[in-house]
C-alpha cells in the first residue's frame, strides 16, 4: 500500500467502519472455512477395506494418530481395578456368538500355535490347566456403554508364551487370535497381550468355560474392550503387522485400549 | 446406566438395550443416528482434540491478555448475577452497574471453563480407565465419571441455546461488538459501543 498515500486522517467512522469490515470479513471468513471444513470431513470417503475400514479416511487417521499418542502412557504397573469374588456377576453377560455358535467338544479342540518358523504348535487345554492358574474379578467394559463385573480364570498369556518358550514371537508387534471357524479374529498389539492382567481363560465363575463364553477356551483382556476378547480361541499367530481384526473392518478403532 | 456412547455427536447406539430409554427410538430416527457407534467414536475422538486445543488456546489467551480479571467473578458477583437474572426475567426495571460483562455472564463464562476442564478429566477417565486410574478413582469410579461426562454434555446444550438466545436479544450491537471485539485486542472497543447509546453516561 505504497502507492498512495492517506490524504488526511480517517475519520472515526471511517475507522469503526473499516474495522467492522475486516472483523466481519474474518469472521465469515473462519465461519464458512469451519463449515467447509465440516462439510468436507462428513462428506470425506470411506477408506478402502483391508486390515480396518468402515471409516471416513481422515477420521481413521485421527483413530491411528490418537493410537500413537496414548500408548505412550501404556504401562504394565497400570493394572486395572480388581474387585472381591462376591461383587462379580453371576449370570455373566452374552452379547455375541460370531464364531462361537454351538458347542464344540473339548476333545477335538487343540490350540494351533503357529512359530515365527512356521512350525506349528498343538496345545491341549490339559496343558494349559497345567500351567499356574490366574484368576481375576474386574469391570469388563463394552464399547457399547455397558460394563459388567465378571470373574475369570486361566493362564496368563504371558506365562503361557514363557512355558512353551516364545520369546522370538514375544519380541513382534502383535498377536492375532482366531475362531476355529475363522468367523472372529482380533489382533492385538504385544504389550497388551503381555500386560500381567491378560488371561487364556478356560473358566468363569469358577466353572469350565459355557459354550456361550467361548468354550473352552477365550481371551480375557482387560486392557481393551469387549470387542477384543476373543471367544473360543482356535488359533494364534505372531506378526510385525496389525493381524485382521473383526471390528476394526466395521469401522471401529483398531487399538481399542483402556 | 447405558445412557452413554449413545450420546456422542452423531452417533450412538446400543442395539436396543431397555435400561432407562435416555432418547427414546423416535429421538434417534428423527436424527437419522441409529447404530452408528462406530462412526460415532471416530468423530468422538476426533473432535475431543479440537475442543480440548480450543480450550487450552483460549484459557491461555485470557491469562496471557489479562481478560481474565473480565471474566472471573468477584465477591459481588453471586449477588449481582440474581440481579441481573431479575432483570433479564423482566421482574426488576435496573440491572446492577457492570463492566464489560455482568455479575451473571462472569459466573457463567467461569462455569464453562469449569465444566470444559471436567470434561476433558471425566473424558480421559472413561477413555483411558486403566491408564489413568487415578483420574477415574478422582472422579467417583468409571460409573460417576460417565454420569458427569454426560451431564457437562447436557449442560452445554443448555448453555448453547440460553447463549443464542440472549444474543438475539441483545440485538445486533452487540453481536457486531462480539465479532469485532475478538479481532481488536489492543485498541479500546469503546468506538464500537459508544454509536448506538448515549444512556450509558447517564
Amino acid at each position: 500500500m505504497k502507492t498512495k498515500k492517506p490524504k488526511k486522517e480517517l475519520t472515526i467512522d471511517q475507522k469503526i467502519n473499516r474495522r467492522n469490515f475486516i472483523s466481519f470479513a474474518t469472521f465469515i471468513g473462519l465461519g464458512s472455512a469451519a463449515f467447509g471444513g465440516y462439510k468436507w470431513l462428513y462428506n470425506s470417503p470411506i477408506e478402502t477395506s483391508g486390515i480396518t475400514g468402515g471409516t471416513r479416511k481422515p477420521l481413521r487417521r485421527a483413530l491411528n494418530k490418537t493410537e500413537l499418542f496414548f500408548r505412550n502412557f501404556f504401562s504394565n504397573n497400570h493394572l486395572v481395578k480388581t474387585y472381591p469374588k462376591s461383587m462379580a456377576a453371576k449370570v455373566v453377560r452374552h452379547n455375541s456368538d460370531i464364531g462361537s455358535e454351538g458347542k464344540l467338544p473339548p476333545e477335538n479342540w487343540k490350540l494351533q500355535v503357529t512359530k515365527k518358523s512356521g512350525e506349528v504348535l498343538q496345545v491341549t487345554l490339559d496343558e494349559l490347566r497345567a500351567l499356574p492358574k490366574t484368576e481375576i474379578v474386574f469391570d469388563f467394559k463394552c464399547v457399547e456403554g455397558w460394563d459388567q463385573i465378571s470373574h475369570w480364570g486361566g493362564v496368563k498369556f504371558i506365562d503361557f508364551m514363557q512355558h512353551f518358550k516364545l520369546d522370538n514371537e514375544a519380541a513382534l508387534q502383535y498377536v492375532g487370535l482366531e475362531t476355529p471357524d475363522k468367523q472372529y479374529y482380533v489382533g492385538i498389539d504385544m504389550p497388551s497381550a503381555l500386560h500381567p492382567q491378560t488371561l487364556l481363560a478356560y473358566e468363569v465363575n469358577d466353572q469350565p468355560l459355557p459354550g456361550k463364553h467361548g468354550q473352552p477356551l477365550r481371551l480375557i483382556i482387560p486392557v481393551k474392550y469387549g470387542i477384543k476378547n476373543l471367544k473360543r480361541i482356535g488359533s494364534i499367530t505372531f506378526s510385525n503387522t496389525r493381524p485382521r481384526d473383526y471390528w476394526a473392518e466395521q469401522g471401529y478403532d483398531y487399538y481399542s485400549g483402556l | 446406566m447405558l445412557i452413554y456412547w449413545a450420546n456422542d455427536e452423531y452417533s450412538i447406539t446400543i442395539f436396543g438395550h431397555t435400561f432407562v430409554r435416555f432418547f427414546p427410538d423416535w429421538y434417534y430416527n428423527l436424527l437419522h443416528i441409529p447404530s452408528r457407534l462406530a462412526e460415532g467414536m471416530a468423530f468422538h475422538f476426533l473432535f475431543m482434540w479440537f475442543f480440548t486445543l480450543n480450550g487450552i488456546f483460549y484459557i491461555l489467551y485470557t491469562i496471557i491478555s489479562g481478560e481474565w480479571r473480565q471474566l472471573v467473578p468477584n465477591r459481588h458477583s453471586f449477588k449481582e448475577a440474581w440481579l441481573v437474572l431479575l432483570h433479564d426475567l423482566h421482574i426488576r426495571k435496573t440491572a446492577p452497574p457492570q463492566d464489560k460483562y455482568n455479575a451473571a455472564q462472569r459466573i457463567a463464562y467461569t462455569a464453562i471453563i469449569i465444566m470444559g476442564i471436567g470434561s476433558v478429566i471425566t473424558g480421559l477417565a472413561i477413555y483411558k480407565p486403566v491408564q489413568f486410574y487415578y483420574l477415574t478413582w478422582l472422579c467417583g469410579g468409571y460409573h460417576f465419571a460417565r454420569i458427569i461426562h454426560f451431564a457437562l454434555t447436557l449442560g452445554y446444550v443448555f448453555f448453547f441455546l440460553i447463549h443464542v438466545f440472549q444474543v438475539v436479544l441483545a440485538g445486533w450491537n452487540n453481536f457486531r461488538s462480539v465479532v469485532s471485539g475478538f479481532e481488536v485486542i489492543n485498541e479500546q472497543p469503546q468506538p464500537v459501543i459508544e454509536t448506538p447509546h448515549e444512556d450509558e453516561k447517564a
